[in-house]
């Protein structure tokens, strides 16, 4: 039922001549250069051009969420609370001129841009099942990057155990800072292993397009087999650390949401179950799957771990 | 009482149903329609629940009696988006099988807590009548108290569900907060500084 490729591997017609996109990157470019001068300003956060993306590297034989649930049922604190407060308060999020901080336990640390972090070349869309721990779930095409080729770069030591990141603080831009519902910046961490693994992703679009600012422009973490809160949108600091970094929901509520905090029916939330969910666009619940259906990818990374204990 | 006064009131505590109905057939109820419908059913539920609440100290600070006569149709109202509220989650989440429901109200705290407002509603939906009122005369009143205990466990429902955000449910439980305080015995001279002088 689940048709799931290696990440590494990718049948031709899925990939577009390196000639081809290297010329659609030079049209853009000089067309977008062309739009700047006529409006007099700096080109915005059209910056990172995802065209040329090897399509469906990783795909679901199921139905994808309507665009338009994607982007408008949205669990972005920063915006607000309400379901739809993300769609109706990030319009005006100005990624342009994005940084991200690389720190921490590894040999090439450094402050990059946007352009200079993702490479076009590597972008691949993945076609993912997200589930939120409030039992609900959407199947996505994102358009990104495996975190481990990205993470590569910057050559992590040894001591490297755990990879943290963090969210943009910016109460001016990210209006629901101004109330503090959770202790902000929003902080997410993954072991070195999950972090490296093929299916885990640096997502800077989704169905064909630039990421929407609802949705983590213009960067956050995919991990498609842990609960949605995990991956962490509107990145602006990865650090390589030694020790497990401090995670925002396991702050926020210790007994309810653990580090690992991978998708799992057998083990209940306090308050609610986890074995059922209701998928984006269905009227009944259907059965969550065993690590969202990712179990052949990614159990061996958890064995010999109890899983009740490490949830 | 003016004759208009409760044919509109029936169609105000109808609205909220109104908005649901005519979202389903010809508008649009969101991402999660069945998530829309069951928080809006439990909103209404607990808002009327106080708006209830709410009519017999509105009549002392206002000195219109017409609040009480307003109360039977809003505790009936009560009942049907709670009971609304009941059969979308029975139905939708539990596909109608009674094992399924009964286990999510036996492991789940805040869902029994709901549950068991629904169940306490009911004795008072049923004896709303007239010929109930005559029937079980000062019994009526004592059963009817019922709503106190009812309107706590809707409102620990609601806070229990809440993942970080307590402000609409804080402002829910505040409100409720002051409609029981309102009723302890000691709160009378802060009850008759509200009386309306009779003119």
């Amino acid at each position: 039922m689940i048709k799931i490729r290696k990440a590494s591997d990718c049948r031709e017609q899925d990939v577009t001549p390196e000639a081809i996109y290297r010329q659609r990157r030079a049209f853009m470019k000089g067309s977008m250069l062309g739009a700047g001068l006529l409006l007099g300003s700096s080109p915005l956060q059209a910056a990172l051009n995802i065209t040329g993306y090897r399509e469906k590297v990783v795909t679901v034989d199921e139905e994808i969420t309507p665009f338009k649930d994607a982007t408008r049922y949205n669990n972005f604190y920063e915006f607000g609370t309400g379901k739809s407060d993300p769609a109706r308060n990030a319009g005006e999020f100005d990624t342009s001129d994005w940084k991200v901080t690389v720190s921490g336990e590894c040999a090439k640390p450094g402050v990059l841009s946007l352009e200079d972090l993702i490479d076009n070349k590597d972008l691949e869309e993945r076609i993912y099942r997200l589930r939120c721990v409030e039992a609900w779930s959407m199947v996505i095409p994102w358009i990104g990057v495996p975190l481990a080729t990205l993470l590569k770069r910057f050559e992590p030591t040894s001591k490297a155990k755990y990879v943290a990141f963090r969210t943009l603080v910016d109460p001016e831009r990210m209006p629901g800072q101004k109330r503090a519902v959770l202790d902000w910046p929003y902080r997410e961490g993954l072991r070195i292993d999950e972090a490296m693994h093929p299916l885990t992703l640096i997502a800077v679009g989704m169905y064909g397009k630039p990421m929407p600012n609802q949705n983590g422009a213009p960067l956050r973490l995919v991990v498609p087999w842990k609960y949605g809160f995990k991956s962490i949108k509107s990145i602006v600091a990865i650090e390589f650390t030694e020790q497990q970094p401090q995670t925002t929901w396991n702050m926020q509520n210790p007994r309810e949401y653990g580090f690992y905090s991978n998708v799992n029916p057998k083990v209940s939330h306090p308050r609610w179950s986890q074995a059922r969910e209701r998928r984006i666009g269905e009227f009944f619940k259907r059965k969550t799957l065993m690590f969202n259906g990712y179990e052949d990818e990614v159990a061996s990374l958890y064995a010999g771990m109890d899983l009740k204990k490490y949830f | 009482m003016k004759p208009w006064i409760k044919p509109l009131f029936f169609l105000l505590c109808l609205s909220p149903m109104g908005w649901i109905v005519g979202n389903a057939l010809w508008g649009d109820l969101g991402a999660n329609p069945v998530e829309t419908v069951t928080f809006q059913t439990g909103d209404w539920a607990l808002r009327l629940l106080l708006l209830t609440l709410a009519l017999s100290p509105l009549r002392r600070i206002t000195g219109w009696s017409g609040w009480i006569r307003l109360r039977r149709m809003a505790g009936l109202f009560v009942y049907f988006y709670a009971s609304s509220h009941f059969l979308i989650w029975f139905l939708a989440d539990h596909a109608l099988d009674p094992v399924s429901m009964w286990d999510d109200v036996t492991e789940r705290p805040y869902i029994a807590l709901g549950f068991s407002a629904w169940l306490l509603l009911a004795p008072l939906a049923i004896t709303s009548t007239n010929g109930w009122i005559r029937r079980l005369g000062r019994r009526w009143k004592l059963l009817h108290r019922l709503v106190y205990p009812i309107l706590a466990l809707a409102v620990l429902h609601y806070l229990w569900l809440v993942k970080a955000d307590y402000l609409l449910a804080g402002i829910h439980a505040t409100l409720a907060a002051l409609l029981l305080l309102w009723r302890v015995p000691g709160f009378g001279s802060l009850r008759s500084a509200w009386r309306v002088q009779p003119g």
